[in-house]
């Protein structure tokens, strides 16, 4: 017995479909709540810099002056806490991976947001 | 009386799933003499601890280690509870019970097929880690995660599982229980198996207590040391033994892992039954201010996560101590007098993880 006690898993193995998928060729498992990567809707953000506060990777960089949302997408984690963190709801996760990237050259998405309206007092002045 | 030799082995090997270096001494094929050391991989992430808020820093914890993750942050997350009293709902618990264990089968499944690797039964690894992905599936799709979970966070955990959801898991251990029968046969009865693995690597009862063995090395040596006795989690009720075997070898480390797939299996779906309704999380206010000395039970062992705090929303120390740094003292015993050739199969039987052990 000692010998053959591989015989019943090798003849059940015979007549099942493989277990490994021919990805790229077929697309690859993927579920509703897997962690994938970071997106952010750039006009609810008021750049308030929470985010990157609480990044364990230190992967997001806000710039409240220029009005910039940054992130480095092979430092990102994908933890999701940019978006626990977040009081307007603007960044969310999807189930998606990103595509393969060189350091350095496109790692670093940056989202401009749009410029701040100015108060209608202060056009008023600038009119005047 | 043949002259000594030393053999450098690791930390880079085809055999060593991580970096550990050993210079054995050799006497002809014999191994008097094992000097173990380590430093290849780390990180510093004890460190890391006063630059980051106390919440975030769950994210972190889990990342000590890429196979038993949960576990960590499991550890760290009950300190800071205990610090700041937190009451966790019942249901937040079981679900740290029963992910915990999903942990415990994936890294038992890695590690059997790591050990079958180690002595060549190329087949059997295949066969072993077949089964590990499904196991990866059902967290995938409950956590989020593959093998960094991260679903436990101060006060509770991030997600919740459905009862549907609880129900399809359990049906889906039953379909596979089979299969993880008939892999643990193979590592029963197989006459490879067992003349690699028989009396290769003792460690007597003795000698395990006192080099300060853990995990399946103790519980292999005869130790009945299994922390989820304390009934942390939702352990303390679920009913469960730990399981021990005597045989002081290779192979009863490899039985306790082996047997240890059938108890997970039965304690999650224990959990699946009992889970109570209710709330996942309680909110935490202000911060942690004392210390805690917190002990959970990795699938390899003992682990320890002390912190200490002092009302500020930075920790002042945290420190690890993982089951594998204590492992090591047993494996250099267990390579005293041993073969050259059983070398990788020795220090593949305390499920060397280099990358905890030094953080």
């Amino acid at each position: 017995m000692g010998l053959f006690s591989m015989t019943k898993t090798v003849l059940k193995s015979l007549f099942k479909k493989p277990a490994t998928i021919r990805y790229p060729a077929e697309p690859a498992k993927r579920f509703e709540g897997t962690r994938g990567q970071m997106e952010i809707d750039i006009d609810k953000c008021i750049f308030c810099g929470l985010c990157s506060k609480h990044c364990p990777a230190d992967a997001i960089t806000v710039n409240k002056n220029e009005r910039t949302w940054s992130i480095n997408r092979l430092w990102c984690i994908c933890c999701n806490s940019c978006a626990e963190n977040c009081n307007k709801d603007a960044i969310y996760q999807t189930n998606v991976y990103h595509a393969p990237i060189v350091a350095g050259e496109t790692d670093v998405d940056v989202y401009q947001g749009k410029p701040v309206e100015e108060k209608p007092a202060a056009a008023e002045e600038k009119a005047a | 009386m043949a002259g000594r030799i030393v053999v450098p082995f690791g930390p880079q090997h085809p055999v060593l799933p991580e970096p550990i270096h050993l210079d054995l001494v050799l006497e002809d094929e014999r191994v008097v003499e094992a000097i173990p050391s380590i430093g290849y991989v780390h990180r510093g992430l004890e460190k890391l601890v006063e630059k980051r808020d106390f919440k975030d820093f769950v994210y972190i914890a889990e990342r000590i280690c890429g196979i038993c993750s949960f576990t960590h942050s499991v550890g760290y997350c009950k300190a800071i509870e205990a610090i700041m009293d937190l009451q966790v709902p019942e249901r937040a618990q079981y679900l740290r019970t029963i992910w915990s264990e999903y942990s415990r089968l994936h890294s038992h499944l890695l590690w059997l097929g790591l050990y079958a690797d180690a002595m060549g039964f190329e087949n059997l690894f295949m066969n072993a880690w077949r089964i590990r992905e499904t196991i990866l599936d059902a967290m995938e799709e409950t956590t989020g995660g593959r093998v960094i979970q991260g679903v436990c966070k101060v006060g509770g955990v991030r997600r919740d599982i459905s009862d549907a959801k609880l129900k399809e898991m359990t049906a889906k251990l039953d379909s596979i229980g089979g299969e993880i029968e008939d892999l643990c046969h193979v590592f029963f009865d197989d006459a490879s198996v067992k003349h690699r693995s028989v009396g290769v690597g003792m460690l007597s009862k003795e000698d395990a207590h006192k080099l300060g063995a853990v995990g399946p090395v103790a519980k292999g040596s005869g130790i009945a040391l299994d922390l989820r006795q304390t009934g942390y989690s939702a352990y303390g009720s679920l009913d469960f033994k730990p399981i021990v075997e005597t045989g002081c070898d290779c192979y009863s480390r490899c039985i306790v892992r082996a047997k240890e797939l059938a108890q997970s299996v039965d304690l999650i779906k224990q959990a699946a039954a009992n889970i109570p309704a209710g709330d996942i999380e309680v909110k935490v206010k202000g911060n942690p201010d004392g210390e805690y000395f917190s002990r959970v039970e990795q699938p390899r062992g003992e682990c320890i996560h002390y912190v200490k705090a002092n009302g500020s929303k930075n920790i002042l120390r945290e420190r690890v101590r993982t089951p594998s740094s204590a492992n090591i003292p047993p494996l250099v015993k267990m390579l005293e007098g041993c073969q050259m050739a059983d070398v990788p199969v020795i220090v593949l039987s305390i499920d060397p993880c280099i990358g905890c052990a030094e953080r």
